[in-house]
C-alpha cells in the first residue's frame, strides 16, 4: 500500500470540507483497502467516516424506510424494520460476500463497489476503467464474468453488488450532502453506463458523500425472492442473479418489480418489463414476455454468451418464487 | 516482545486497543492492517496471513463482538475497539474453548494453518446462533477457506458445540 494521510473528521461538514477529487472516504475498507491494496487505488488521503454517528441507524417514519450510510451490511439485514418493509433487500444483502465481509462492509460502500472485472483489477493489462484510454482487454479476451446489456466499446464491466440490484427493484433513494447541500438521486440514475467514459462508475459529485439510502416500504412478506446463480454455492459474484417482488390481487399481478443482477454496468431494471406483467394473471406467457423486454438487446461477447440465455430462463423462475411465496433460501442451496 | 511496531518515523499513530482483554498501545503507520498490527507489532501470530485480500478468512478475528477479517481493516481506524484472537479464546488456566476441544475431537484440520481463522470464525458463528443445521453452518462459514479440505469435520465439531 503507498502512504496516505489520516483523519478522522466528526461531522460530515467537516468531512466534504476535507475531501478532495484524489482523496478516499473510508466506511468498511472491504473494496477500498483490497484495491489499494492491489495497487489499483492511489488515495493521498483518507478520511474515516468511522466517528460519524449521524451515518448510523436504521429508522422507518411515513412509509419510508432510512438506512444510514454506516449501518454494516450484516446490521441492516438483521434488522427488524428491514425484514418487514423491504425483506427483499436483505436476502439480496445475505446472497454475497461472507459473514466477517458483510459485518465490515456498509450501505454506502456497497454502493461505489466497483467492478471485479479481472483485467480492472490487473495493473499488467491495459483497462480504460483503471487508466483511462489504454484499452479493454476484456473485449476478445476472458469475458465469462463480463457484461451483456448496456455494455461500450470501450468497457464491458458488471457491477458485482447483490444490495443494489435489491435497491433497484425496490426504487431506493441514495441520499447524498456536499458543499451545495443536500441531494437525493433515485438508484437508478446513481450507477451509470460506461459509455465513453467507463471510469465514472457513479453520478456522485467528487466532493459528495453518501448519508442514507431511502426505501419507499413495501411490506411483500413471501411474495419475493433474490434469485443467485452462481460457480460456488456461496461466496462468489453472481452471473446472473434476479431481485423480484410482486403485489396479487384477485389473482393477478398488481405490482411487479423485476431487476438483474451481473449482466450490467449497474443493476438492470426497465419499467417497461415489469408494465407486461401488471394486471396479468401470473403465468408462463407474462414472464417469458417480461424476460424478453429486460433483455431485449443483450449481445455476448463470447465468453458470457450463455448469461442470455441462463437470464432468460432465470427471470421466469424468479417470478414464480415470488408469485408462489417461496422467496429463495440462501442456506437450503435447493431451487424451488 | 515490543507493544509497538518499531522503528517509529515520525508521523506515526497511537491507538488504543484492548486485546484479548489486556489494554494495549499501538503505535503505526497509517496503512498498518489490524493483521500486521497484531502479528508485527504485539507478537500475536495465531492470525494468519493467507490471502491478504479478504478471500480465505486465515485472518479472521472478533472485533467488538463481530467476526472481521483483520486484513482488510486499518487499525488505525479501530481506536479503542476490542479485539478477540485465538490466543484469547482459552481461558487463562488454559482450559480450552469448547470449540478447539471440539476440532481436536473431531480432527478438524489437518495442516492447521486455517484453524485460527475458523476457530474464530466458528465461535461467533454459535454466538450468532447461525449453527442449527449443517446447511446453515456451511453457509455461514464460507468466509474460511480450508485447502485440506477438512469442512466435514469442522461442521461435526461446530455442531457438537451447538448441540449442548
Amino acid at each position: 500500500m503507498r502512504p496516505f494521510t489520516f483523519s478522522r473528521p466528526e461531522a460530515p461538514a467537516l468531512a466534504i470540507a476535507a475531501k478532495t477529487a484524489q482523496a478516499r472516504f473510508l466506511a468498511g475498507g472491504t473494496n477500498l483497502v483490497d484495491l489499494m491494496k492491489y495497487d489499483v487505488e492511489r488515495p493521498p488521503a483518507l478520511l474515516d467516516l468511522g466517528r460519524i454517528e449521524a451515518l448510523r441507524g436504521i429508522a422507518e417514519g411515513g412509509g419510508t424506510l432510512r438506512i444510514g450510510a454506516l449501518a454494516t451490511n450484516a446490521d441492516t439485514a438483521a434488522h427488524p424494520l428491514v425484514r418487514r418493509h423491504a425483506p427483499l433487500l436483505a436476502d439480496a444483502i445475505l446472497a454475497g460476500a461472507t459473514p466477517q465481509l458483510r459485518n465490515m462492509a456498509t450501505m454506502g460502500g456497497n454502493l461505489l463497489q466497483r467492478t471485479r472485472c479481472h483485467y480492472f483489477y490487473d495493473r499488467q493489462t491495459p483497462c480504460n476503467k483503471r487508466e483511462p484510454g489504454t484499452g479493454c482487454p476484456a473485449i476478445g479476451g476472458v469475458n465469462r464474468i463480463h457484461a451483456i446489456l448496456g455494455a461500450s466499446p470501450s468497457c464491458i464491466a458488471t457491477h458485482p453488488s447483490d444490495m443494489c440490484v435489491a435497491l433497484a427493484a425496490l426504487e431506493a433513494v441514495v441520499v447524498v450532502q456536499g458543499p451545495e447541500g443536500e441531494r437525493r438521486i433515485p438508484v437508478a440514475d446513481f450507477h451509470r453506463l460506461p459509455g465513453d467514459e467507463p471510469w465514472r462508475d457513479t453520478t456522485l459529485g467528487e466532493r459528495e458523500l453518501i448519508t442514507a439510502v431511502e426505501i419507499p416500504a413495501w411490506d411483500t412478506g413471501d411474495h419475493r425472492t433474490y434469485l443467485k446463480l452462481r460457480d460456488r454455492l456461496s461466496y462468489a459474484f453472481a452471473l446472473i442473479s434476479v431481485a423480484a417482488a410482486v403485489t396479487l390481487e384477485g389473482g393477478r399481478i398488481a405490482k411487479a418489480r423485476l431487476a438483474l443482477g451481473g449482466v450490467a454496468h449497474k443493476p438492470w431494471r426497465l419499467a417497461e418489463a415489469e408494465a407486461l406483467l401488471e394486471g396479468r394473471a401470473p403465468e408462463d406467457a407474462a414472464f417469458a414476455a417480461a424476460a424478453a423486454a429486460l433483455l431485449a438487446g443483450a449481445q455476448g461477447q463470447g465468453g458470457n454468451d450463455f448469461k442470455i440465455e441462463l437470464a432468460r430462463r432465470a427471470i421466469p423462475r424468479a417470478l414464480h418464487q415470488a408469485v408462489a411465496g417461496t422467496p429463495q433460501s440462501h442456506v437450503e442451496k435447493a431451487i424451488r | 516482545m515490543p507493544d509497538d511496531l518499531a522503528p517509529r518515523p515520525p508521523g506515526l499513530l497511537t491507538v488504543p486497543l484492548t486485546v484479548n482483554g489486556a489494554p494495549r498501545q499501538l503505535h503505526i503507520a497509517p496503512w498498518t492492517t489490524l493483521l500486521d498490527a497484531l502479528r508485527d507489532g504485539l507478537g500475536l501470530t495465531g492470525s494468519k496471513k493467507g490471502c491478504d485480500h479478504g478471500q480465505c478468512g486465515a485472518c479472521t478475528v472478533i472485533l467488538d463482538g463481530k467476526r472481521v477479517n483483520a486484513c482488510l481493516v486499518l487499525a488505525a481506524s479501530k481506536e479503542g475497539s476490542e479485539v478477540r484472537t485465538v490466543e484469547g479464546l482459552a481461558s487463562a488456566d488454559g482450559t480450552l474453548h469448547p470449540l478447539q476441544q471440539a476440532f481436536i475431537t473431531h480432527d478438524a484440520f489437518q495442516c492447521g494453518f486455517c484453524t485460527p481463522g475458523q476457530l474464530c470464525s466458528g465461535v461467533a458463528l454459535l454466538e450468532e446462533g447461525h449453527a442449527g443445521s449443517e446447511a446453515e453452518i456451511r453457509e455461514w462459514m464460507s468466509g474460511n477457506i480450508c485447502r485440506c479440505g477438512a469442512y466435514p469435520n469442522i461442521v461435526d465439531a461446530i455442531r457438537e458445540v451447538a448441540s449442548r
